[in-house]
This record gives C-alpha cells, structure tokens and sequence, in this order.
C-alpha cells in the first residue's frame, strides 16, 4: 500500500528506540527526583527536634568513585564501537566495582549514623528527608548495578558484539543519569543542606 | 373569598424588647434568607467577589455569545444537503492572519481580566487591619468550630457573634484560622470567601457584614466522616445586641443549686475531661466550650436543634445525629442523663 | 488497499482460526504484545470501570436527592465519591486513553506494532492489577463501621487526614500503593507511545505529516512523564509517613500538610490535561472526516497542544487559591491559569473553522464531537471564572468545580471517547454499531448530561459545598439536587444503551469494509479487523492524507500543505 513513490535517494532516518525510550524513562525519574530535592530544600533547617546535618561527613571518596564510573563507561562505550571486546570488557568491570564502592560506602555511612549518631528515617523530618532522598538515589546504583552486572555476565560467556554496542550506549546513558542525579543530591544535602 | 381576620399591625414598642431576647432573635432569624448564596453579599470582600463576578460574567456570556454562534451558524449552514454533488468541498488548509487575529484577541481579553482580578486581589488579601477591628481565633477541629475572642475573654463554639460594621461605625471582624488536627476551611458565602484552616500554618481573613441578621456557612474543606455537619450560624447583631451577648459570655456559668446533681455528674464523670464550664472544675479543651450552652440554637455545630430531647439523645448516643462524631456515648443512665441534661439547660 | 483478510491465528477474526479451543483462546489474551489487543484490554477494562464508577455516582445521587436522606452511610458516601474520582481518572481515563493510543499509534503511522511490545504488555499487567488492588479494598478487612477499607480521604487525599493518626486503617494505604503500581505502568506505556512515534514511522511521515492524534498521543505522554511521577514520588512519601514513621508531612515535627497540596496538584492539573490531550485529538480526527475538509491549521494545532502541554505545568496552585498563599502567589497562579485558556481556545477556532465551507454529516461520531464543542466552550469559560481568584474563594470546593470538572471530564472527555467508539469500532470489530441507537445514546446523554450539570452550577453558587453526604432542608437545594439526580438516571439509562449497541452490534453490526467512513489517515487502508502484521507492505506517504492522495490523484494534498 503506497502512495506517489518519494524520491528513491531520500535518507529515510529515524532516531533508535532504545535511545528514545531511555531518554523517556530519564525525563521521567528526573521528575520523581526534583520532588524528592524540593521537599528536602524546602524541610532544610525544619525539623523541630533531633539531630541536624551538622552530623553528616562528606562523601568525597564515594563521590569521585560513582563520578569516575561515568568516565570509566563511556571508556568502555567507546570500546564496544570499536569491537575491542577485551578492553570494554575491562572497562565494564572498573565501572561495576567503582559503583559496589559506592554502595558499600553508603552502607558504612549509614551504619555510623544509625547507630553511633542515632538518626533513622523516623528520628527527625531531618532524618525522613535524608534517607529518603539520598536512599532513592541508592536505589537507582542499585538498579544499574543490577543492569551493569548482567552485561558483564554475558561478557563473560563472551556473548557481547560489537553489533550491541548500541544497546550498550542505551544502558550507559542511564548510568550517566545516575551520576548527574548524585552530583544534584550531594550538593543539596551535603553542601547546601549542612 | 372571605376575608381573614388580619392581626393588629405589631406595635415597635413591642418588637424591639422582643428581638433583645435571644430565643426571639433567633427565631426571627431563623425566618430570614437562609439560603448561602453568594450572589446575595453583605460584606465588603463578598461584595467586592460580587461585582468581579458580574464582570466576568459580562466578557465570559460575551465569548460564548460569539463562539456558540459560530458554531450553531456553521451547524445549519454547512450541514449536508441531500442530493449535494458528489464532489468534496474545497480544502482550507489554514490561514497566518486568521490564526493571528485569533490569538491576538483571547491576548487582550487575559490582560483586561488579570488586571481587574489583581485588583480585587490586593484589595482583600492585603487590605490593612483598622484599630476598630475585632479580634476572633477559629480552631477548626472534627467537626466543630471553636471561636476565641482573645481581647474580650470569650471562648464559644460554632455560632459566631459579631457586631455589624456601617459606614459610620466600620467594626470589621478579622479572623485568625487555625486547626487542631486536619484541614478545614472557614466558608459563609455571604459574608466572604473561603479560607482553609491547615494545622501549624495559620491564616487570616475579614468580614465587615453591613447588614445584621443570621447568615449560614459550612466546613468547606473535606475533614472525615461527618465534614458535612460542621455548620457554621454567624450572627451579625446591632452594636447593642453584641454588648449584651459579649456581657453574658463573659459570665461564668450559672450556678443553680436546683441542678447541683446534674452539674456534680458532669464533674465527676469523663464530660470534665473534654468540655470547659467556666466557674466548675471542668476545663477540658477537646470538646466544645459549654458554659453559655443554652445560648446557641443548636447543637453538634448544627445537626441537631438545641433543644433539651436532642441534648438527651446526644448525650446518650452522638451517633444519633452525627455517626462518627468523636465524641462517645457516655453510658449514663437515664436518671444521670436527665440530671445533666437538667443542669445544662440551666446554662444561659 | 489490500481487501483479502489472511485467516491469521490470534487475531480477533470472526472466522474460527482452525480449532481453538476456548482455553487457547482465553490464553492468547493473556500472553499476547499484540499492542491491538493490548489496546482492547485496556479499553475493556476501562468501559468495565466506567460502569462501576457510574453506579457509584449513582448511588450517591440517591442519596442527594433529598435532603437528609439515609440511603448511603456517610462511610459508604465518603468512601464512593473518593472511589468514583480514583476510578474515572486512573482505572477510566488513564486506561482508556493508553488503550485507544496504543491501538491506533502504529496503525496510523504504518508500523507493525509498538516499540517495546513486552513493555506494553507489562505495563498493561501492571496497571490492571493495580486497579484491582483498589478495588479490593471494598472487600478487604472490616474497616469503620464495617463498610470495608475503601479510600475515603477524596481523590486529592489531603494530609494530614492521610496521617495514621487520623486514618488508622488501610483505607489510605490501598489508594497509594495501588495508583504507584499503576504509575508504574502509566509510565511504561507513555515510554513506548514516545519511542513508536519517533522511531517507528513509515517512510515519508515526517513528524509534521503525523495524524493530529498521534501529535496529542505524543504529548500526552511527554506531559505523563512529568506528570505521574510528582504523584508516584508524593505517594510514597506519604507511605514512608504511614509506614516507617516519617515525617513529611507531620506537623508537629516541622512536615508541612502544604508541601502535600503542592505535590498532589503539582500533578493532578497537568494530569486533567492528559486526559483532555487525546480527547483532542480524536476531535481533530473525526471532525475533518465528517466535514469533508482537511483540518484547518495544523501547525497551529501541534503548537497549541505543545503550549497547552508547557503551561498546564505552571498553573497547579489554581487548586490552592484558599490556603493562604500571598497576594502575589495567587496573582500570578491566576495569570498563568488565564493564559492555558489562550491555546485552549485557539483549537476551538480551528476545529470550527474546519466545519466552515464543509459538508457537515452528522453520522453519530459527529454529533458527539459537535456537542465536545459546545460543552468544551462552557467549560474553558467557567475555567476562566474559577481562575478568577477572588471568585475562586466562594467558588472553591463547592458544586460549581464539580459541575466545572464534569463539562471537561464528562462534556469533553466522554463525549469524544464515545464519538471514538463510533467512529472507530468499525475498524477493530469489522461491524459497524448501530446509527439508531447511537442517536438514542447521544440524545439522551445529552439531555441527562445537561440537566445533571447545567443545574450544578447553581447549587454551587447557592453554597452547597462539595463531600457532603448531606445537606440541611432549608438551605434552598433540594429541588436542585432533586434534578441533579433525575439528570444522572438518564445518563445512566443512555450508557447502558451504548453497553447493549457495543455488544450486538459486534455480531449483528453491518459489515464494515476497510474504510466505511471514507476516511484519509492510514488505519483506513487496513482490512477490518487488520490482520496481526497490520501492513500488508510498508506503507510510504507523502502528506498528512495518505488515502485523500490516492483517491483524488488530481489534486493531492501534498501540493497544498505547508
């Protein structure tokens, strides 16, 4: 079923769904987030009782691991482009572990303020906003790593092609999202919130 | 037909005496508008509310006049026609000018009505409190109005008094809106628009009522089960009936020792732990303040009349009128129920 | 313009498909990516919860149609009018716009189906199961008085009412955890409408030659994107305050019931515009179709839907006008609110100087879009009364925003989804639904829908506040809300009409051919009902009427287009 042919030479290019797709989902998570941040912004210096984020450490070293696993993907992105297997596989896995740290960092400081400090979600509005936000970004590491740890798998069995580095770009364009969303929330509750 | 025996024209000597009386009052009162509309002002803000509305009436009624006649006049004039050729009618694609103009207009239209509505805006919202104000806290609770008159000492529930405001004598009446426990919203059309009462977040509005009489209201913000019988009866008295009504609530409660039984159950049983009577040992603040009790027309913030059978039933069970109601049935027996309801009777 | 039908297994042909059995049948429901069954499922489901949330609005009806009445409890009342706003805005609006969007998206832009088919499925899954979780609230636990733990804190579910100090038991939880489940899978079907749309159209359809219903499916779901989320995310702040003790929204421990109010309406305006988008462009489907003419001004079109889409963002505290914001927060949220009007108003004009110079046919899908007109009018002017601040303080929370909403979601909405229904049963059934009785359904619809909500208005501006389970005798309502009532009985009696026509008609209807409206977007081109593939071939086009083009050869759109 066509109509009048267009012209045979016209480029018929449309943009890859999964870069749509993930923008989409992107938009969307960025809104979950800014509710999150402005309830957190608006709460700063509220709370009635309890401790204040005077008891917070700042995260460096956890912040310069998750940043550099943004590097370390778009390293391996750009491996896979070029079909060199070994080095995105590499690469792939620098960004796993830069992200575990992450996490297991987040953990220490969680169990310190937990129990040295005695903040949990229910101590304080601080305590509510704190954990929720900083936990959902938690959640979203969680998430990729999840993601991250699958493509690695298959690596390993050496089932990843140059052919799926599309794909690849797709699910590091997420990771990235993950990164920028904690450069937000690291500077609200660690900068301007202390 | 035959003619009916009309009544001698009623004397002023006699009304006057009459409408000091508060149960006369309230009956008169009762006869008037006791529609909330708001298209029947009697307040600055209501009536500043009025006109805007009129004159967004006057461009809305306009647009439609113009937009429906559009589009009824395409309806009949470009309806098919049995036996049209069988041709399409020409295709219009579009037109810049058309749209232009089109957007243009609705452009203007924004700007006269944003105007005029700031206007309005500022002037409620912003206008300054004279010194002649009177003073009045609302705590919304479920589902009652607990009002405060913090300069007189007056504490009362769900029947507000103020006094009227004239051009000569302006008394506005400012209330400070404040919650006990979930949202609620302050709302007597006639005498202004709505404003919520949110806990830890008080609110401010006023009302200059020129004209006296009883004018209705409700709850307008939904609070639980029984949002819909939290009334509000605000009466706008003369100067005079207000200073009698304040003299009285200024009262302690009467003492009557005919009813020390009824007063002795009150304050013995649980009623002391959520009701106030000024002059006992009953200071409870959950409940509604009881000491001018028989002053009110009704009970339960206007589900019930106040009458001595409804306090009974209220007493023995609050589900009869309001289900949900937080207050419980406060198993009394017949005989300490009708000893309370003998002794609150007593409080004018 | 293929006319054979391939006997396709799965597909709803009439003709057996070589001996399915009923469970074979049933399964492939179940289990299909189809997004055309998908699309059908949804909008099954959608019609099943339309029923339900009318019977709904019926009893409450009942129950105000007389003063002081006791048909309902006030639990009950309380509990059905929160049930009736959750229901028709997500189980109805949100479902059946996904599930008319998914159906039609790939067949107008000549694609063989959704870019994600299995997201499509789940996010279908997702969000019916999450509908049922609401429901089974009605029958879960003892809840006040017995009368279940239905939701009954009204749709908008202000805290701190939502606080477990004030609602202890579960009504409030099965309302947040079932709309988050059901964002969840709102979000999913608005991810894979924006990916068809960009990356799945046939040759030859640039974004500016897209059906004008495509154009409002994708800015729809961008809006959802947005829109969705601030609830998702408020929701689950609110079972973090029930749950784990939080504390955002406790006031006593510095939380603000506010921040709620702007949370909840931060995405419940944008979310009534979700709604209406798709409305919108069903009306600019079938009003060129049935006026004989191409729509007039579709760029200005696509502009407006996008603006509407941008300022619906920045109008939300239209809803809090009475919280006590400052002069200059109500100034500017009642600009803003005036300023949506302006797109809004521009789309009227398009779509009536579409019907001007045509040849109007007024076949049942049309009399529903002509009354969509006359209704949306009434409802943007009484819009631009509400975001008349001042006004806005005695109108508030009464039965005049009720009326307001009703001509947008009932007047507006409705009536397009049932022009849709006419216009395009045809295509997804084979059969075409009865003309008779569809004028029956409209003009009794009509009259019922008028009688309900003309005389609403009223009934507001007399005082009558909105969640009350009743009202006093001598407040001057009762003969309004008398006909109200009566107003509601006949729309009711109007929908099961259009019930009884969508169900004999698809075994008595008139066989419908592929394009029995004589119609120009490429679902057309199809047999009805398309086969599985859809597109025989991939179609390739060179304007925004495909099938004008090719019946009128002489004069093709693509010489006249800008």
């Amino acid at each position: 079923m066509s109509t009048i042919p267009i012209f045979a030479d016209e480029n018929w290019k449309l943009p890859s769904r999964g870069r749509v797709g993930i923008l989409s989902l992107i938009i969307g998570e960025s809104a979950i987030f800014t509710i999150f941040v402005v309830a957190y912004v608006y709460y700063i210096g509220r709370s009635s009782y309890g401790p204040t984020p005077r008891i917070l450490d700042v995260p460096y070293f956890n912040t310069v691991c998750l940043l550099s696993s943004s590097l370390t993907i778009w390293l391996a992105e750009h491996a896979i482009e070029r079909g060199k297997i070994r080095t995105f596989g590499l690469w792939w896995a620098a960004t796993l572990l830069l992200g575990a740290i992450f996490l297991v960092g987040t953990a220490v400081e969680w169990s310190r303020l937990i129990v040295v400090e005695g903040l949990t979600i229910r101590t304080n509005l601080f305590g509510t906003t704190f954990y929720s936000l900083v936990g959902l970004h938690a959640t979203h590491v969680v998430v990729g790593l999840v993601g991250l740890s699958i493509v690695m798998l298959f690596t390993l069995f050496g089932r990843i092609e140059q052919r799926h580095a599309e794909r690849i770009q797709v699910l590091g364009l997420y990771w990235h999202f993950v990164d920028a969303v904690w450069v937000v929330v690291f500077t609200v509750v660690y900068i301007v919130g202390r | 037909m035959q003619r009916r025996r009309g009544l001698p024209p009623i004397q002023p000597q006699v009304l006057i005496p009459s409408l000091l009386c508060t149960h006369a009052l309230r009956s008169v009162a009762e006869g008037a508008m006791t529609t909330p509309s708001i298209l029947k002002p009697v307040s600055t803000p209501a009536n500043e509310i009025f006109h805007l509305s009129l004159f967004v009436l006057l461009i809305s009624g306009a647009i439609f006049v113009v937009v429906a006649g559009l589009l009824a006049f395409v309806i009949i004039r470009f309806h098919e026609r049995r036996g049209d050729a069988e041709h399409e009618p020409a295709q219009i694609y579009g037109s810049a000018q058309v749209e232009l103009a089109w957007t243009v207009i609705p452009v203007l239209i924004v700007v006269v009505l944003f105007l005029t509505t700031a206007r309005v805006i500022f002037a409620i919202q912003d206008a300054p409190e004279p010194k002649s104000a009177l003073d009045v806290t609302v705590i919304g609770h479920q589902f009652w109005w607990e009002f405060r008159y913090p300069g007189l000492g007056i504490v009362t529930a769900n029947e507000l008094h103020v006094p009227v405001s004239t051009q000569q004598r302006p008394e506005p009446t400012y209330l400070r809106l404040l919650s006990a426990d979930v949202d609620h919203s302050f709302w007597v059309p006639q005498l202004g628009g709505k404003t919520d009462l949110i806990p830890n977040h008080p609110n401010e509005m006023w009302i200059d009522p020129l004209k006296t009489g009883l004018y209705r209201g409700q709850c307008a913000q939904f609070c639980g089960v029984e949002h819909a019988l939290m009334l509000i009866r605000v009466y706008v008295d003369t100067p005079q009936q207000f200073d009698e009504w304040v003299k009285n609530q200024q009262q302690p409660g009467v003492q009557d020792s005919a009813v020390a039984v009824g007063r002795h159950i009150f304050e013995t049983e649980a009623c002391m732990n959520c009701h106030t009577i000024e002059g006992t040992s009953a200071h409870g603040t959950f409940g509604p303040d009881l000491t001018h009790l028989m002053s009110r027309a009704t009970i339960a913030a206007g589900a019930a009349t106040n009458t001595p059978d409804n306090l009974r039933a209220w007493i023995q069970n609050p589900n009869t009128f309001k289900p949900g109601a937080l207050m419980p049935a406060m198993q009394l027996s017949d005989q300490e129920t009708d000893e309370v309801v003998a002794y609150l009777t007593t409080l004018h | 313009m293929a006319d054979q039908t391939y006997p396709i297994p799965g597909t709803l042909d009439r003709t057996p498909s070589g001996g399915a059995t009923v469970l074979e049948w049933l399964h492939s429901w179940v289990v299909t990516v189809d997004h055309k069954k998908l699309g059908i499922l949804y909008i099954l489901y959608a019609l099943c919860f339309l029923l339900v949330a009318g019977a709904e609005a019926m009893a409450m009806r009942i129950q105000l149609a007389v003063p002081n009445n006791h048909f309902l409890s006030p639990e009950l009342f309380n509990e059905f009018f929160t049930m009736h706003g959750t229901t028709m805005v997500f189980l109805v609006g949100m479902t059946i716009i996904f599930g008319i969007g998914n159906y039609l998206v790939p067949l107008m832009i000549g694609a063989r189906d959704m870019a994600f088919p299995r997201l499509n499925a789940f996010s279908f899954w997702l969000s019916a199961f999450g509908g049922l979780f609401l429901y089974f609230s009605f029958i879960g636990g003892f809840g006040l008085y017995g009368m279940g733990n239905a939701p009954d804190v009204t749709w908008w579910a202000y805290a701190p009412l939502t606080a477990k100090a004030f609602t202890p038991g579960h009504n409030t939880d099965y309302w947040a955890l079932s709309l988050i489940v059901m964002g969840f899978g709102t979000l999913g079907a608005a991810i894979n409408i924006l990916a068809t749309a960009f990356s799945m159209r046939c040759r030859g359809m640039t974004l500016f030659r897209m059906p004008l219903f495509v154009w409002l499916m994708v800015v729809t779901s961008g809006l959802t994107l947005i829109t969705i989320t601030p609830l998702t995310a408020a929701q689950v702040m609110l079972v973090i305050d029930r749950y784990l003790g939080g504390h955002f929204f406790d006031a006593q421990a510095g939380g603000a019931p506010i921040v709620w109010m702007h949370f909840f309406w931060i995405f419940g305006h944008p979310e009534v515009y979700v709604l209406i988008l798709p409305a919108f462009g069903i009306a600019s489907e079938v009003i060129p179709v049935f006026s004989r003419k191409a729509i007039f001004g579709y760029p200005a079109m696509v502009a407006a839907s996008i603006g509407i889409a941008f300022v619906s963002t920045t109008v939300w505290a239209h809803h809090m006008f009475t919280v006590g914001m400052t002069s200059v927060g109500n100034t500017f949220f009642a600009l803003s609110t005036m300023m949506v009007g302006i797109p809004t108003g521009i789309k009227i004009f398009n779509w009536i100087a579409t019907m001007w110079g045509g040849k109007i046919r007024f076949a049942t899908p049309m009399l529903f879009c002509t009354a969509f007109l006359f209704q949306f009018l009434c409802a943007g002017l009484t819009g631009i009364m509400l975001a008349v601040a001042p006004w806005d303080w005695q109108l508030h929370n009464s039965y005049f925003v009720i009326a307001h909403f009703h001509y947008t979601l009932t007047g507006s909405f409705l009536f397009c989804m049932f022009a849709a229904f006419y216009y395009w049963y045809p295509k997804v059934t084979g059969s075409m639904l009865s003309e008779k009785l569809g004028k029956w359904h409209f003009w009794l619809f009509f009259i019922g829908f008028h009688l309900t909500f003309d005389t609403m208005h009223f009934v507001g501006m007399l005082g009558m506040p909105r969640s009350i389970y009743t009202y006093q005798a001598d407040r001057g309502w009762n003969t309004l809300n008398f006909w109200i009532s009566m107003g509601g009985m006949i729309q009711a009696i109007a929908v099961l009409i259009f019930a009884w026509n969508l169900i004999r008609s698809y075994r008595y209807g008139k066989v419908a051919g592929n394009d029995p409206w004589d119609a120009w977007t490429l679902e057309w081109s199809t047999p009805s009902p398309p086969p599985a593939y859809n597109f025989a071939e991939d179609p390739v086009v060179r304007s925004r009427r495909p099938l004008w083009d090719i019946k009128h050869p002489n004069d093709p759109d693509w010489k006249y287009e800008r």
